[in-house]
């Protein structure tokens, strides 16, 4: 077998593995989608009046995009979390003893983290669409624009997997992501327009890969009304962009992940 | 079929292992005895490729373990000290993704769980969260783990420690059928009962080096073996004790500095000569009131061969330099 097809099959039997602790479980599962509703409902009621997005929008359809893009992004807090949490678990010593594939147990854990995903974005959709959220392009591109939020997301968690291997600790995992996220989504365009930006912040807002994300599903679900976005070539081209960031991070990210992996399990 | 030599490996302040050198041949069972700190599980962790020796090489079933890790797993089942086990999973569960980990196949690997399970009674917990199992089953279910793709080679970190006198009896059971089968086998402990039991040569482990290596008999004949150990009720009949004792005693027979407490090392098989010491004492009319039949610890071994016991021996890390290795009466 390959090592690519064997780290494949091996982290499937992983993801397996962490899938049945959500049956198991299923408080965190609570966690997982209680919040992202929050976040919705929050956004959607408190800030709803009192922004103005651009073009004849309401602003409550133009968020949705948003709060989908940082809530998948936030996600990538559970991949560092659970690995952490699997490091200092007597499991790891038995998945080292065994002939399997050495990035498995990342592959396993970043795969089952997509469920995650895509079960809170299911419940977002839903909460979104009683809020008046609405759909407006084909149904293709609809799904173009979650394939491509779970993209971005499975990317971001290799990240978390990558720092989860550095701090293995749950509390460290869950401030650092903190303080690293926060930032990213609120520093982008996720719940105030581009425009409303000036200077070196909105260079920063046009270029971060979260506006992009957010500019693409915007744009896929039709929730742009009609408005162009600002001239910056990555929210001219928002796709292409954000998929660069996707190729850029895995590429980077994956391989220091398994690295550290092998040498924090071989201390 | 293991074979190690010169492993050492050092954290910060501690040498954990500073040249271990043993080897098992193929079919037969090798003890690795020595206190707490001693460097077993180090040891351990080193062979099974969990940890990279600092220097060193060794060798499991013809297979480098550092220049090809991955090929050395899959000839290795390991047990660890503390069980590897997902307590969230079922111990089914459990075992099927051992086996699917070591590509055995989604059928095969069922077929297999059952199978272990069905082995180490735990049919019945098979289908529970391994959360809910007791240490002794959960120890069982890690065992069972590692048995899963019959590996030729298995190495047992504390295989009983922390168990009760049922679950121990069960495990040194199911070790004995894993020999019989034909594993090559290595385990740790701290007792030299379980070493005795199990193993068909020991060696004494203490700060990461070899200090005494043979059988349980060889060794337990450096301590001068199992001593019969008498408390008289009365000082009068010393005399009549000691010579009844003389008859067993392989050397002297010791008295305490009261007069009341005897004692004399015996050997071979030390039930048959405190038959005789009890009739003796019969028939001398000799009131006791304690007497029986002490099988040297690793405590005593130890004494015997580095002069101190084993805790003061771990205390003292770096201040005396460790004895050489000893071969015992080979
Ligand atoms: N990760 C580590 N970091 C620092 N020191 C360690 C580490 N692992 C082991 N040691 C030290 O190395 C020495 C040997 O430890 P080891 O675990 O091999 O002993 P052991 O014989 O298995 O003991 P026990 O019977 O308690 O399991 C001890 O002094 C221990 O403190
Ligand atoms: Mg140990």
């Amino acid at each position: 077998m390959s090592t690519a097809v064997q780290a494949l099959t091996d982290g499937w039997v992983v993801a397996q593995r962490n899938l049945i602790k959500i049956k198991r479980v299923p408080e965190v599962l609570v966690f997982v989608l209680i919040s992202p509703i929050m976040f919705v409902l929050l956004f959607a009621f408190v800030f709803g009046g009192a922004i103005d997005p651009p073009g004849s929008v309401n602003y409550k359809e133009w968020l949705i995009a948003g709060i989908f893009a940082q809530t998948v992004v936030f996600g990538a807090t559970f991949t560092g979390a659970g690995l952490a949490e699997d490091m200092q678990k007597g499991i790891i010593d038995r998945f080292r003893s065994l002939p399997m594939s050495g990035s498995a147990v990342l592959v396993g854990r970043t795969t089952s983290d997509v469920v995650y995903n895509i079960l809170s974005l299911i419940i977002m959709a839903l909460t979104g669409l009683l809020v008046g959220w609405r759909i407006r392009e084909g149904i293709v591109d609809a799904i173009l624009g979650f394939a491509l939020l779970l993209l971005f997301a499975y990317a971001v968690s290799w990240v978390m997997a990558f720092v989860g291997m550095l701090v293995p600790s749950v509390e460290v995992i869950n401030n650092a992501s903190f303080i690293v996220i926060m930032p990213l989504t609120f520093v982008s365009n996720a719940f105030v327009p581009t425009e409303s930006f000036d200077g070196v912040l909105r260079t920063i807002v046009e270029w971060n890969p979260v506006s992009t994300l957010t500019q693409s599903s915007r744009e896929l679900f039709g929730n742009t009304g009609g408005f162009s976005p600002t001239d910056a070539w990555s929210m001219q081209n928002p796709v292409l962009y954000t998929l660069i960031w996707v190729a850029i991070i895995l590429v980077v990210f994956a391989p220091l992940a398994v690295r550290q992996y092998r040498l924090t399990t071989s201390k | 079929m293991i074979r190690a030599s010169g492993l050492t490996k050092s954290y910060k302040a501690v040498q954990a292992l500073a040249g271990l050198d043993l080897a098992v041949p193929e079919g037969k069972v090798l003890a690795l005895l020595g206190p707490n700190g001693a460097g077993k599980t180090t040891a351990v962790r080193c062979l099974t490729t969990l940890l990279k020796p600092d220097s060193g090489s060794a060798t499991v079933a013809g297979i480098d373990v550092l220049a090809d890790p991955a090929g050395a797993r899959a000839k290795i089942g390991l047990s660890g000290q503390y069980a590897a086990v997902d307590e969230h999973l079922t111990g089914y569960e459990n075992l099927v993704m051992v086996g699917r980990l070591y590509h055995l196949g989604k059928a095969r690997a069922q077929a297999r769980a059952r199978e272990l399970l069905e082995r180490f009674d735990l049919t019945e917990a098979g289908d529970r969260p391994s959360k809910t199992y007791s240490g002794g089953m959960r120890r069982r279910l890690d065992l069972a783990g590692a048995l899963v793709a019959e590996p030729p080679v298995l190495i047992l970190d504390e295989p009983t420690t922390g168990l009760d006198v049922r679950s121990r009896q069960q495990m040194w059971d199911v070790i004995r059928e894993l020999v019989a089968s034909g594993a090559t086998l290595l385990l740790t402990t701290q007792y030299l009962e379980e070493a005795d039991r199990l193993a068909d040569d020991i060696v004494v482990i203490d700060h990461g080096r070899a200090i005494a290596h043979g059988t349980a008999d060889e060794l337990k004949a450096t301590t001068g073996g199992e001593r019969i150990e008498v408390v008289l009720a009365d000082v009068e009949d010393r005399e009549a004790a000691v010579r009844t004792l003389a008859e067993v005693a392989v050397g002297d027979v010791r008295v305490s500095d009261n007069g009341r407490e005897l004692s004399a090392a015996v050997s071979g098989r030390g039930a048959g000569h405190l038959l005789h010491v009890l009739q003796g004492f019969e028939r001398d009319s000799v009131t006791v009131l304690d007497v029986g039949l002490r099988r040297p610890t690793l405590d005593d071994v130890f004494l015997s061969i580095t002069g101190h016991a084993a805790e003061e021996a771990a205390t003292t890390t770096g201040t005396d330099a460790p004895a050489d290795t000893q071969e015992v009466a080979r």
